[in-house]
């Protein structure tokens, strides 16, 4: 993919406006766009859903297929993310085998659900050694209006949250079509939610748009839940050529924990339902 | 109308319908905002969303035609819009849809304006219950003009089925699967709006000259439907409402 073209005139307009505190689309530096969800999309997925952040739009599924368990984890199920960024979604998306930023954003999050132990890959072992369900939580963009990635973080874990596992036949070894009422095995502590923030400026900004994303010197992308009550962090990963300092770290440490407290109500609400 | 005189198999529709009644239709453009057309078009639960990009400079730059633009398809299904879960990327399924849709929306379109570029239309879907590929054709027209690319005139589609002996408009993933008697024959057929001229037809299954004719004139007449809700999307803005539908009846 190639990155957007920003004309210089733009690019200090968007960093005058942030050193001085405002945003061109009038949000504050870490307010986050209308966040809009929609269950249901696909009436074959185990679940599929659409999550937009203003004019972010994903779409994202899960299916769930049987598989032989690794050697290594012999009565777990098996997870595997896939993050499609469609040419239809921007123009700087190119057809073809996904490019490095679609590797990454699917590692990111692929990362963030299993070593967060959010899926119980034990509940998902039917036979030891032999089988196990298989999770596919496969991640399509839509339209890109900056920050993907949170968007994205935000559909996995609310697809996840919705999936049903479909009916297994025991006796011809294979799937029905057709969804039990079991839901995914989850465990709702270890739920995790991405906010992806941005070095712009001499600032630290939350949910980018795509200019804004263009421009900035460095993201940094942290996962955070809550144990007992208190924020936790369950992944991190920072992109970009910038460097962060001190002060910057401890900013982003900082506003991740507040807007986590400020939100992380109605992610658990979306995921889990009410 | 439908051989009245011979006896089918295939007496009621599954899901109750009229044998020449469509699924409910919706559609409405501008729903991808950074395109510079796009459009979604459902019938029943088949949803494609359509968007289209240029025109732009085309790379290779070897294939650029400097009479024209040209326009270039691409058709994909989502990992989850059926029920056994589809690899995600490229098929070959995939590419000769593309390639048939290509053609049916090359003819009606006039790039003679843009040399040496390319319109892309990109066809995804999220949700399939059959005949994906004329909703992305009847998405994609509208993305089109909603992208203000010149047109001679629009193009709708409907995919017609002979059930064993039952002839059928806008067939669903049951009657695609039939089996029994003669089976099931699947034709996707696209019309030009004002001539009426056929720009995609395909089939797959078994049925007499005769039938295809009939066939032929039950899609035309359709196809007016199906004008008509495009017609009213692409004047009206309508917003995308469809979601809500598609829930109603899972219940």
């Amino acid at each position: 993919m190639s990155e957007p073209i920003i004309p210089n005139m733009l690019r200090s307009r968007i960093i005058e406006a942030i050193n001085g505190n405002t945003r061109f689309d009038g949000r504050k530096l870490s307010e986050y766009r209308e966040i809009k969800i929609e269950r249901g999309i696909s009436k074959n997925a185990e679940s599929a859903v659409k999550v937009s952040f203003g004019k972010t739009e994903v779409l994202a599924g899960v299916k769930m297929g049987l598989a032989e368990p690794y050697p290594d984890s012999r009565d777990e199920g098996t997870f595997m993310t896939t993050v499609e960024l469609h040419p239809m979604a921007s123009n700087d998306f190119e057809m073809g085998k996904p490019g490095i930023q679609s590797v990454e954003f699917a590692r990111i999050i692929d990362r963030g659900i299993r070593e967060s132990g959010f899926i119980d890959f034990k509940k998902l072992c039917i036979t030891e050694g032999e089988k196990v369900w298989q999770v596919f939580l496969d991640i399509f963009a839509i339209n890109n209006d900056g920050n993907l990635l949170d968007v994205m973080g935000l559909a996995a874990i609310v697809a996840l949250g919705s999936a049903k596992l479909p009916v297994y036949n025991k006796k011809e070894d294979k799937i029905e079509h057709e969804l039990s009422k079991d839901s995914l095995p989850l465990v709702k502590e270890n739920l995790s939610f991405n906010m992806t923030l941005h070095k712009i400026g001499e600032k630290i900004v939350a949910d980018v748009s795509k200019e804004e994303e263009s421009i900035s010197s460095y993201r940094m992308s942290v996962a955070m839940g809550e144990a007992k009550e208190s924020p936790r962090i369950t992944a991190m990963q920072k992109g970009k050529e910038g460097a962060i300092s001190p002060e910057d770290m401890e900013n982003i440490l900082n506003t991740a924990e507040l807007k986590l407290k400020e939100m992380f109500p109605r992610v658990k609400e979306e995921v889990f339902g009410k | 109308m439908n051989n009245k005189m011979v006896k089918s198999l295939y007496e009621k529709r599954t899901d109750k319908r009229k044998f020449d009644e469509i699924r409910e239709i919706s559609a409405a453009v501008g729903v991808v905002p950074s395109a510079d057309g796009s459009a979604v078009f459902q019938t029943g639960s088949t949803k494609a969303i359509a968007v289209v990009r240029g025109p732009r400079t085309l790379h290779p730059q070897h294939m650029q035609d400097p009479r024209t633009g040209i326009l270039r398809v691409n058709y994909g299904m989502m990992p989850f819009s059926v029920w056994d879960r589809i690899r995600p990327g490229p098929s070959r399924r995939g590419e000769e849809i593309s390639k048939v849709c290509e053609w049916a929306l090359s003819s009606v379109v006039d790039l003679s304006e843009f040399p040496n570029t390319v319109i892309d239309v990109f066809i995804q879907i999220p949700q399939a219950d059959a005949g994906t590929r004329v909703a992305g054709l009847n998405a994609a027209a509208m993305a089109l003009a909603h992208a203000g690319i010149p047109m001679k005139e629009m193009i709708s589609a409907i995919a017609v089925g002979k059930i064993d002996k039952t002839l059928v408009v806008d067939i669903n993933k049951d009657e695609e699967d039939y089996r029994e008697g003669e089976g099931s024959t699947d034709i996707p057929i696209a019309f030009t709006s004002r001539t009426k001229k056929i720009t995609l037809l395909q089939l797959d299954g078994k049925i007499s000259p005769a039938e295809l004719k009939e066939a032929i004139e039950l899609g035309k007449s359709a196809c007016e439907k199906i004008l008509e809700v495009q017609t009213d999307a692409l004047l009206n803005g309508n917003k995308e409402k469809d979601e809500v539908k598609s829930k109603k009846e899972k219940k």
